[in-house]
């Protein structure tokens, strides 16, 4: 994997990936980072959520709070993993990111434009892949690009380009049905990057995986990550599969979702899921995680049983 | 090879009985017709071009009402669906318009279009219509959320949206539903065809009975029976199959 070369034809975005310290242009501006250098980045942040909440009726008629004053930013070229038990509406957030629904309060900037409504700077692949059926490998591919209305000659090259990408050029004319579930959601990357977004938000794409296919998409992932400099935002509940992947690892609390914690993961790449250093570090997060999880298992199960993990438990 | 087996059986056995009760002649031959009284009608039928023309006329007029029925339905489906008020209070009346058989709009499509062409369209539509609103309304209810998100994520809206995301992922929900309008546009037809001289095979029936000819008539229902069978046999279950291979399952189940 890693003696990859990068092609040419996938542009990069602008932005480098890691930020230049004491960059003259936004000094000039007056953005100079206040504080802690590492989560006061000196750019305008990729993306950037301030004080998002997110409430809604449910069915009974009561009002449920969902999210809970959210604040996030995120560097351009930076791989952020957001971990939470289940229901802690991580998932949502992705979506809200993507513009599938609104929130309640609060404000998510792109580049320092609000979102409204989708857009394909933002491209989010889903937990259960959303591939079209009805379309072969390739068309799926090229769907984003066609409704944007490029000339079918690109559209062809690139389509190819990104099957190569993942690696499934063979199967362009393959019908969905006809893949592999790994298969699957490489095909769910190669269409979600050949709408060319500066963010690529990440639902849980490998939860449905066995774990051989996922350690080979975890692969894959870092590398497509940095061929393409792309901003990745990866929601999951795997603890070690985020310390694995993660520039950042973000904790989110049960119900409502909060940000209780973040981690910075200084761990040199190419990763694995194995390493020691990982595994240390995948610890640290889920003693953290834990109380949430347990909260969320209280939540789950009826008034006087107490189910909960101990401490080392494995993540 | 059992199956084809059982299929000649099976319609051997038929063919003999009717041969048979034609034979013993218990009722007199025009009232009873004999299989080839009926294939000598059928013959003499496509030799002097009736049968040719009427096929044609018919044909016309189906294609037609079908096709007007098929996009007006699709775009009424589709509204009822993703529109709250229109669910409320179009979708009960749409259900129980359907059991109205659809000739019961001929005599308002005599009053309005008059004795010709487009009285016998209306009555096809009316006959079709309930069928692809209802199937499609149908077909977008149950059609996964998921490909209306994705579609919207990759950045098709509008017209777009509905014509390469929400159309073809509703579609393997709604091809029973296109094909029951079909079948009941075919059935439409040929009862308002019998209603008065309109050259179709609905006509060249009540001809056969005008002129007292049980084998011209016998010929006509099975040539209409056979029409229909084809249509749904070539075009439906080619539709289906093609869905199948698509999406590599059966998802009308």
């Amino acid at each position: 994997m890693s003696t990859h070369s990068v092609p040419q034809q996938f542009p990069v975005p602008a932005t480098p990936r890691v930020p230049a310290r004491g960059n003259k242009r936004y000094e000039s501006l007056g953005l100079v980072a206040v504080g802690d250098s590492r989560t006061a980045s000196l750019e305008i942040p990729k993306v950037g959520l301030s004080e998002i909440s997110l409430s809604y009726r449910t069915q009974s008629g009561e009002r449920l709070l969902a999210l809970d004053n959210i604040n996030l930013q995120v560097r351009a070229g930076e791989f952020v993993c957001i971990v939470g038990p289940s229901g802690c509406g991580k998932s949502t957030l992705l979506h809200l990111v993507a513009g599938l629904h609104s929130q309640t309060s609060g404000e998510i900037l792109v580049d320092g434009h609000p979102v409204q409504g989708p857009g394909t700077d933002r491209i989010l692949i889903f937990q259960e892949h959303a591939l079209f059926p009805w379309l072969t490998v390739g068309e799926n591919v090229e769907f984003g690009m066609k409704m944007k209305g490029r000339p079918r000659a690109e559209r062809k090259e690139k389509v190819r380009d990104y099957l190569r990408l993942v690696h499934l050029a063979k199967f362009e004319k393959s019908y969905i049905h006809q893949l592999s579930g790994g298969m699957r959601q490489r095909v769910a990357i190669a269409r979600a990057l050949a709408t060319e977004p500066d963010v690529l938000l990440m639902d849980e794409p490998f939860a449905a995986l066995d774990a051989q296919t996922r350690d080979l998409l975890h692969d894959e992932l870092e590398r497509i990550w940095s061929e393409t400099g792309r901003t990745i935002i990866f929601v999951t509940h795997n603890v070690r599969e985020a310390v694995r992947l993660g520039d950042r690892v973000v904790l989110l609390t049960f119900r409502p979702g909060r940000v209780k914690s973040e981690f910075p993961i200084d761990l040199p790449r190419p990763r694995h899921l194995e390493d020691p250093e990982v595994a240390l570090t995948a610890r640290d997060v889920l003693n953290e995680l834990r109380e949430e999880i347990n909260r969320s298992l209280e939540a789950e199960y009826s008034v006087g049983v107490k189910p909960h993990i101990e401490p080392g438990v494995s993540a | 090879m059992k199956r084809a087996a059982r299929f000649i059986i099976f319609y051997a056995a038929l063919f003999g009985l009717w041969t048979l009760l034609a034979e013993l002649k218990i009722w007199p031959p025009y009232l009873f017709p004999t299989p080839w009284g009926v294939g000598e009608a059928i013959y003499n039928g496509f030799a002097d071009h009736t049968y040719w023309i009427a096929i044609r006329v018919s044909m016309t007029r189906v294609v037609l009402g079908y096709g007007i029925s098929v996009v007006l339905g699709m775009i009424l489906g589709l509204g009822v669906a993703s529109n709250k008020f229109l669910e409320e209070t179009m979708g009960g009346l749409l259900v129980s318009l359907q059991s109205l058989p659809s000739i019961c709009w001929w005599p308002l499509a005599l009053l309005w279009f008059g004795l010709n062409q487009n009285a016998i369209l209306f009555v096809v539509i009316m006959g079709s219509l309930l069928s692809v609103t209802l199937a499609m309304e149908d077909g977008r209810k149950q059609m996964p959320r998921i490909f209306g998100q994705a579609g919207r994520n990759l950045g098709a809206k509008g017209f777009k949206l509905f014509w390469y995301v929400l159309l073809p992922a509703s579609l393997p929900f709604i091809v029973s539903g296109l094909k029951q309008g079909w079948a009941f546009a075919w059935r439409s037809l040929i009862t308002a065809e019998m209603l008065y001289l309109s050259l179709g095979l609905g006509q060249v029936l009540m001809m056969g009975r005008d002129l007292n000819d049980m084998s011209a008539v016998i010929a006509v229902m099975l040539l209409i029976i056979a029409i229909g069978y084809i249509v749904d046999g070539v075009v439906f279950k080619g539709m289906e199959r093609h869905l199948q291979n698509k999406w590599g399952l059966t998802p009308a189940s």
